[in-house]
């Protein structure tokens, strides 16, 4: 039996049934007396010089309230990261993207922000652009940004061991490629923001972030304000995914329309926005050569990488950092060396998105151990198992692993999906139009530092009891996107004070709330989580140290469960606090009679003999990682890790990829609840499938987004996904509350690998270039074909 | 000009003047307050702004409001009765079938159509009936998982 009442359990989350019922709110579903609507306008060119902006016949429009541009906003250099900052609220010199905001209007209404923003003239010099990440670095290039000689935006170049002794020691060397495209985060609500200033000078903003507390921040920076005086709201949130951990011009332009007009302002998204703004995945060129021995362990790894990010830097300084850190696990690799470059170009700007910077780099990665097992004639996933690190040590890059059920997760993928049955063939069904692939992943669990350069405590957790008494309230800055994280926090609250869900009420998403770092890089349940934990701790120790003086008996000898105050000792006389709190409520309903003093009975009391009763939790991880440049970036205070096997069915004529199933297995330290680590894996399970089947954006040549629609840039439907089948492995991480940690991001790492090496398996060929269409894989076949003739 | 048109929401009759171009998401959610309903794309493409229009599955953003004239319309807001979930409603929150949210009104209103239809779809048929309601979340396994689970004597 489990030792917890509510935890590992699959409790509903708490905002289910408001998310039923369409009681939830988003962003776009507030409303404010004397609202006002704004509108952006984006540049129609990629590359351009502004010469100059007429706002004029805009400002004449009837029921115009207020026009901004870089004159009204200034030109305060913000962005993700402080030694990047190349964003400003609006282009004031040039443009560098279809899409980058020259101006905005707030007005009456939509239609008329609208006719305003078209009648706002704009004289562009055209310059000559950009596209191609691969040769951006090339001399000759047209150049985005002064800061980026070459339009290298950041490069990182690592070595790590000795990747000579490595290839000396080598029975197999190969070397192999993958480039992927920009992705977008295709999540169903588009970005919308409500801005509102008081009568103090204080600014409000609702906004659908991830990040409260870094926009907060960039806000108060770029908008001239004093922090304490800018609050970020985040209502209820409809996916994130990574696009919106960073703070937007359209936030800034928001507020700004906010502080000029006095009036409350919204702006929404359109589709087309939500795709021209991006910040979601960058595309990738990898480059790996690996090495093994004769027993197939793992001797070196040298890796080259172009990361194209678009315009601005937005995440990009940490994405290329990833790429390469996230490769020193699962495996034990001694050597390795990467060079990564991330250049800027003409296209929306890229950031953060689901794997953060490793998932291309883990399918690559992955791929070469597919091909180098059968270059051994091992199975991949014996070859696998043999190399997989195990809990307590620590990469070559100094990641440390505290708890790691790599191998366990292999296993336990290899039996569920009968994978030696289906693979018994030895290849002699290759090619035949079924095919099973495998593949690992690794990840962190919060990153070990925040973005900006700080001693900040990463969360803190306030937990109030009801004076009244009867439940707690908990105060949290972390923001719930649709991971769950109000469910995980009330869980933990309602285990440790022995409360019914329903009693624990929870408001979240609040800059004025707490300091909370926000839903990014898989933090929340292990940092959160962590706060949340004490806090409640704290919030029992009062309670119990209240009673148990007033009871004249050590605190220690009490207890909170199921509701009530258990004595751990001999039987307590509780007749007199009862006799109390029944005096204090005649006429109520439902009043406590049983033997025991409940908790909202006790909770009372303490309050009054103590007064209000706060508890409060921080978390912040301890020193992490080793002394080289960049170091910070991929260190974490735990790492997931993930195993997955893939089966496809392809058409060999059509080259039509069907996935029949995915079995997938993630080790998460403990489930908090259960339901929602399997909705992680499965949603991580769909977007990596969709990365590696249907997924890109795809420009003119003129650097505009063709497919700016959920149309034509498709993601799966019910219809393309398999059974998705999510095995939880739980290995008691030692840093995480409960023995927990991530699942939000590991989970897709071997998504995109299992699935190509599976179309291996079953065609006889490997593609290189994602998304695997089917033109890509009738192509690949057709060479394939004449080279056998050759 | 606005037109005036009578129709009935949720079991209740109103009578409303409309501009011509003006789409039954814009009517359901800034003229009546049902922000139930979602908008996820504007163009057809997404499902999340699905409501029942005489009892069928129907894009509110591809629907012009003077379209439904003398319709019944239902939206997501009138799925629970007297404070009680509908049998779907309950296996969503059952199953976790929800993650994000922004999907799930448009989710629930075209597999509460699907299940009066067709009280016992198979597998295929519940994936076949959302193919036009995309989740970016869930992966739709929960989805299916809470559908199947609700569908049999479907009573509401």
């Amino acid at each position: 039996m489990s030792k917890y009442r509510i935890l590992n359990t699959r409790a509903p989350r708490v905002d289910a049934v408001d998310k039923v019922t369409g009681k939830a709110l988003y962003t776009d579903d507030l409303k404010r007396p004397g609202l006002l609507a704004g509108a952006i306008l984006h540049s129609p060119l990629a590359h351009a010089r502004i010469l100059n902006i007429d706002t004029s016949r805009a400002e004449n429009l009837a029921g115009v309230r207020a026009v901004v541009t870089h004159r009204e906003a200034g030109t305060v250099p913000y962005g993700v990261s402080p030694a990047r900052y190349d964003e400003t609220i609006f282009c004031h010199d040039k443009v560098r993207y279809v899409g980058d905001e020259i101006a905005a209007v707030a007005a009456v209404d939509l239609d008329t922000a609208l006719e305003a923003v078209s009648l706002i003239k704009v004289d562009f010099e055209e310059l000559p652009i950009v596209l191609d990440g691969y040769t951006a670095m090339d001399e000759g290039q047209p150049q985005l940004h002064k800061m980026y000689k070459n339009n290298i935006c950041a490069k990182v170049n690592w070595h790590f061991g000795d990747i000579e002794k490595g290839r000396r020691q080598s029975h197999i060397i190969r070397t192999d490629h993958l480039t992927s495209k920009m992705q977008d985060g295709a999540f169903l609500e588009p970005q919308s923001i409500l801005a509102e200033v008081d009568s103090q000078g204080g600014l409000t903003m609702w906004s659908s972030t991830q990040a409260p507390h870094y926009v907060q921040r960039t806000l108060a920076m770029a908008l001239r304000l004093p922090l304490h005086k800018v609050r970020v709201i985040k209502p209820a949130v409809g996916g994130g995914f990574g696009p919106k951990a960073s703070c937007s011009s359209a936030e800034l332009a928001t507020c700004l329309l906010a502080m000029k007009t006095g009036k409350p302002v919204k702006f929404t998204f359109d589709r087309e926005q939500v795709f021209l703004h991006s910040r979601a995945r960058h595309q990738f060129f990898h480059t790996m050569t690996t090495g093994v021995k004769k027993d197939g362990t793992l001797s070196f790894l040298e890796h080259h990488c172009i990361l194209d990010g678009g315009a601005y830097a937005s995440f990009g300084i940490a994405t290329i950092y990833y790429s390469g850190s996230l490769l020193g696990g699962p495996y034990r690799l001694r050597n390795m060396k990467y060079d990564g470059y991330r250049v800027v170009t003409n296209k929306p700007a890229c950031g953060a998105q689901r794997g953060h910077g490793a998932v291309i780099a883990r399918a690559l990665f992955e791929i070469q151990l597919d091909r180098i097992a059968e270059e051994l004639g091992m199975d991949p996933i014996e070859l696998r198992l043999k190399n997989v690190m195990e809990a307590g040590e620590t990469t070559c890059n100094e990641l440390y692993v505290s708890s790691f059920g790599m191998r366990e997760a292999l296993e336990a993928v290899r039996d569920s999906a009968a994978w030696k049955k289906k693979r018994s063939m030895g290849g002699k069904t290759r090619g035949k139009g079924k095919g099973i692939g495998a593949a690992c992943g690794f990840f962190v669990s919060g990153a070990g530092y925040p973005i900006y350069r700080s001693r900040t405590y990463h969360c803190t957790v306030i937990t109030k009891v009801d004076d009244v008494g009867g439940g707690v309230t908990v105060s949290s800055g972390a923001a719930d996107i649709g991971q769950g994280s109000d469910t995980v926090l009330a869980m933990i609250t309602a285990e440790e004070l022995g409360l019914s869900l329903d009693d624990v009420k929870i408001v979240s998403g609040d800059s004025n709330l707490s300091v909370d770092l926000g839903a990014y890089s898989s933090r929340t349940t292990l940092m959160t989580g962590t706060a949340c934990r004490d806090a409640a701790r704290d919030v029992k120790r009062q309670i119990l140290e209240a009673v148990a003086n007033k009871l004249d008996v050590a605190p220690t000898t009490l207890d909170l469960k199921d509701g009530l105050v258990m004595s751990l000792s001999e039987e307590i006389d509780f007749s007199e606090l009862r006799k109390e709190y029944l005096q204090e409520h005649k006429g109520f309903m439902d009043l406590p009679d049983g033997p025991d003093l409940t908790f909202r009975e006790a909770s009372r009391i303490a309050f009054l003999e103590i007064g209000s009763i706060i508890g409060t939790g921080k978390y912040k991880p301890p020193p992490l990682g080793g002394s080289f440049k960049g170091a910070a970036v991929g260190t974490s205070p735990a790492f997931g890790c993930s195993a997955q096997v893939a089966e496809v069915s392809v058409d060999l004529e059509t080259g039509q990829v069907s996935v029949d199933k995915i079995t997938g297995a993630h080790d998460c330290g403990f489930a908090i609840n259960r339901t929602q680590v399997e909705g992680q894996m499965q949603g991580s399970m769909m977007m990596g499938m969709g990365e590696a089947l249907m997924e890109q954006i795809i420009y003119d040549t003129k650097g505009r987004i063709v497919n700016a629609n959920l149309a034509e840039y498709k993601i799966p439907t019910a219809m393309d996904m398999p059974h998705l089948d999510a095995i939880i492995v739980e290995s008691n991480e030692p840093h995480g509350p409960y023995g927990a940690k991530e699942v939000g991001e590991g989970a897709i790492m071997p998504v995109i690998p299992s699935i190509l090496n599976a179309i291996y398996d079953a065609t006889g060929v490997r593609i290189e270039e994602l998304p695997v269409t089917p033109e890509r894989i009738i192509a690949a076949m057709q060479e394939s074909k004449k080279k056998a003739k050759t | 000009m606005k037109k005036i048109i009578s129709l009935t929401v949720n079991g209740i009759k109103h009578e409303l003047a409309v501009e011509p171009r003006r789409t039954l998401l814009e009517l359901l959610r800034e003229d009546l307050g049902l922000t139930g309903v979602k908008k996820g794309c504007g163009i057809g493409d997404c499902g999340a702004c699905t409501v029942l229009v005489d009892d069928v599955a129907t894009f509110s953003c591809l629907t012009l409001a003077i379209q439904v004239e003398g319709c019944s319309v239902e939206t997501i807001e009138n799925l629970a009765k007297n404070g009680k979930l509908s049998r779907l409603q309950q296996a969503f929150v059952d199953h976790g079938a929800i993650q994000c949210g922004y999907c799930t009104p448009g989710m629930l209103m075209t597999s509460t159509e699907l299940l009066r239809r067709n009280p016992h779809p198979d597998e295929q048929e519940i994936r076949q009936a959302i193919s036009g309601n995309l989740c970016r979340c869930t992966g739709y396994q929960k989805i299916v998982d809470a559908i199947k689970a609700a569908s049999g004597e479907y009573d509401e």
